[in-house]
């Protein structure tokens, strides 16, 4: 379970001065469900999902994750959260299995039951032909696979992905989708982030609209239809946002 | 603070860090060969060079040699010279390498030897060109030998003894023992050596730990893990102070080795005396044991540094400069005069080159020694907790 509470972030910028990433921002993602995070670039995704992975600390408010404080308690927050985006990269000296270990050591695993959870990711993600081979030596699809089985090691309640399919080619994309649909079956609460129109409506069981920081619209996607009286996805998404985007222009 | 956090994050920068072709040469590589080459290449081609220029007969050049036939039929007799005749153009000729010095007798030469009057000869030669000098220093020893044998026959016609002219003698006696004497001569540059390379060992690994680590993006990775970011810098920190410590033991063993094999090449130095590079152990362990929190205090703060850059690149580029600023103290050390004073004992990287060299001598002053360790550790510990603070700073976590 992830409860966003009024969560905000403001960066100082020499140039343009302080800057409101994130805008008093609430919501909530259930167990067994996929919130999707809709919104352009800049919006204020990538920001708000760094502050649930307790990267970011938030300047007002607070986020609840299963049940821990990002702010009070960051560590135990973190033990609880598999976090998966294209900036999160692998170390490319590691091989794959080294790096995966690594992970499974860093969330408390002890040897035994690492040993275990890795050779029965490896074998469920199909990796064992590449577990001993360097990062640096593996295919985009197989660094995906890495990446995955990573933020599998600890095997955490909650997954945040945050635009996990940016610049993947078709199969490695569906790998990824594949994954959070597992993910959600298995009872995990999963935020993701995209900007991908179709990702949302194949995936996500609640949509959150976030534009210049703010969350403008949330509700499953039958529910966005029907308020703003648009069927086609991306006409609703320009819908939502052009509002503001007049009153910014004004 | 969770040790065994700190552990496994040493653990796999370790395991990255063998794997590292970059780091490695930086931090065995380059310390442990630094010394023979230096030492055994620099110093033995030096003296090749110098016995070639010594073995050379010097080509000189006699200027208005009508006016001491004396002189410059003793001078052409010598096989130690070769005697080419006169030409105008003789500073171009000594210039041009052509000739390596010349001499040039003033008018009534020989007739002032006769009635007394002082006169000067004078000796031509190329400043800075070793062969041109040794030529002139050849002349000079000569016409030395020539004056005193004219004083000689002044003497014996006046039937006076030679201690005339010299009614005592002096002859220094030197008191240090041998080892102290090369300690002294090479001490000024041992310490200077082994604190520079426990620097370039610390400087690959903390950029790669920190800025390298930015660009290749496994900073989110990491940090989106439960691991605490103090343990995660200490982790890192150990590594890079690891790499230090290393690079610092393969110089100093290196440097021992090298001086090991020099003892038996019989060097000398400067004055014809046999150097005797042999350095005691207890130095050795002592110049390793000050270098430690040095190590410390470059290791933490190269990190901080390297942090703030975005990529590998402008993480050099950083510390480049730094680097020269560390050298500065370091090159100061090694500068004639200047001696360990408290005031100076403060005074960080400067302070342990100065030790060393004190030690490198045998000299061990104990309240200086625990007064360097002591505020070199305040200082190293100030650096990690300034890494420690930086690496809380999300502005240089994620600065774009």
């Amino acid at each position: 379970m992830i409860e966003a509470r009024g969560l905000s972030k403001r960066f100082h910028d020499k140039k343009r001065g302080e800057i409101r990433a994130v805008d008093h921002v609430s919501f909530r993602c259930e167990p067994g469900r996929i919130y999707g995070l809709l919104g352009a670039n800049g919006a204020g995704k990538t920001t708000t999902l760094r502050i649930l992975a307790t990267i970011l600390e938030p300047s007002d408010g607070t986020a609840l994750v299963c049940g821990h404080d990002v702010v009070e308690e960051p560590e135990k927050v973190r033990a609880n959260v598999g976090f998966l985006s294209t900036a999160t990269a692998l170390y490319p000296r590691l091989t794959a299995q080294e790096l995966v270990e690594y992970f499974g050591r860093l969330n408390g695993l002890d040897e035994a039951t690492l040993k275990k959870r890795v050779d029965d990711i490896f074998s469920r993600l199909d990796m064992d032909g590449f577990r001993e081979r360097r990062c640096d030596k593996l295919s985009t699809g197989m660094k995906q696979k890495t990446s995955i089985a990573r933020t599998l090691v600890h095997d955490p309640p909650v997954m945040i992905f945050d635009e996990p399919t940016l610049g993947l080619d078709i199969m490695t994309a569906r790998t990824i989708t594949t994954f959070i649909r597992e993910c959600r079956d298995r009872g995990k609460t999963v935020i993701f982030s995209t900007h991908i129109m179709s990702e949302v409506e194949k995936l996500c069981d609640v949509i959150g609209i976030i534009h210049d920081g703010k969350l403008l619209a949330e509700g499953t996607l039958a529910q966005l239809r029907e308020r703003h009286g648009e069927q086609d996805l991306e006409e609703l998404f320009v819908k939502v946002v052009s509002p503001l985007q007049s009153r910014v222009e004004v | 603070m969770n040790l065994n956090a700190v552990a496994i994050v040493y653990r796999k920068e370790f395991t990255e860090w063998v794997r590292d072709r970059r780091t490695l040469i930086s931090t065995v590589l380059v310390p442990l060969l630094i010394f023979p080459v230096m030492i055994v290449g620099i110093i033995a081609v030096g003296s090749v060079m110098v016995g070639k220029a010594e073995k050379e007969i010097p080509t000189i050049m006699i200027v208005d040699a009508e006016n001491s036939p004396d002189l410059v039929a003793k001078l052409e007799k010598l096989d130690e010279f070769k005697v080419v005749p006169y030409a105008p153009n003789y500073r171009d000729k000594i210039s041009d390498r052509e000739i390596r010095a010349a001499i040039e007798i003033p008018k009534d030469f020989q007739a002032s030897l006769q009635s007394g009057s002082l006169q000067t000869v004078k000796v031509y030669f190329y400043d800075g060109e070793l062969k041109s000098s040794l030529g002139a220093n050849r002349l000079e020893k000569f016409l030395k030998e020539y004056r005193e044998g004219i004083v000689k026959e002044r003497l014996a016609s006046k039937n006076l003894p030679a201690s005339v002219l010299t009614p005592f003698d002096v002859k220094q006696e030197n008191v240090a023992p041998p080892e102290k004497v090369s300690g002294a001569t090479i001490g000024t540059f041992v310490g200077y050596m082994v604190i520079i390379l426990s620097m370039t060992g610390a400087m690959y690994p903390a950029i790669d730990l920190t800025a390298g680590e930015k660009e290749r993006g496994t900073i989110e990775t990491v940090l989106s893990s439960p691991i605490s970011r103090l343990d995660l810098v200490l982790g890192k920190f150990l590594l890079v102070f690891s790499a230090s410590i290393v690079a610092a033991i393969l110089s100093v063993t290196s440097m021992g080795i090298s001086f090991a094999l020099l003892g038996r090449a019989h060097l000398t130095d400067s004055n014809g005396q046999a150097m005797q590079l042999h350095l005691g152990l207890l130095s050795i362990v002592f110049v390793f044991l000050m270098a430690l929190p040095l190590a410390f205090l470059f290791s933490a703060l190269l990190m901080t540094i390297a942090l703030f850059a975005k990529s590998y690149k402008e993480a050099q580029s950083y510390l480049t400069p730094i680097t020269f600023v560390a050298v500065i103290p370091a090159i100061a050390s090694v500068m004639p005069g200047v001696e360990l004073t408290p005031k100076l004992a403060l005074v960080p990287i400067l302070n342990t080159s100065l030790l060393c060299k004190e030690i490198m001598t045998g000299t061990y002053h104990w309240g200086s020694i625990a007064l360097i360790f002591a505020s070199t550790c305040v200082y190293a510990g100030a650096a990690l907790f300034l890494a420690f603070k930086t690496f809380q700073r999300e502005s240089v976590l994620f600065r774009s």
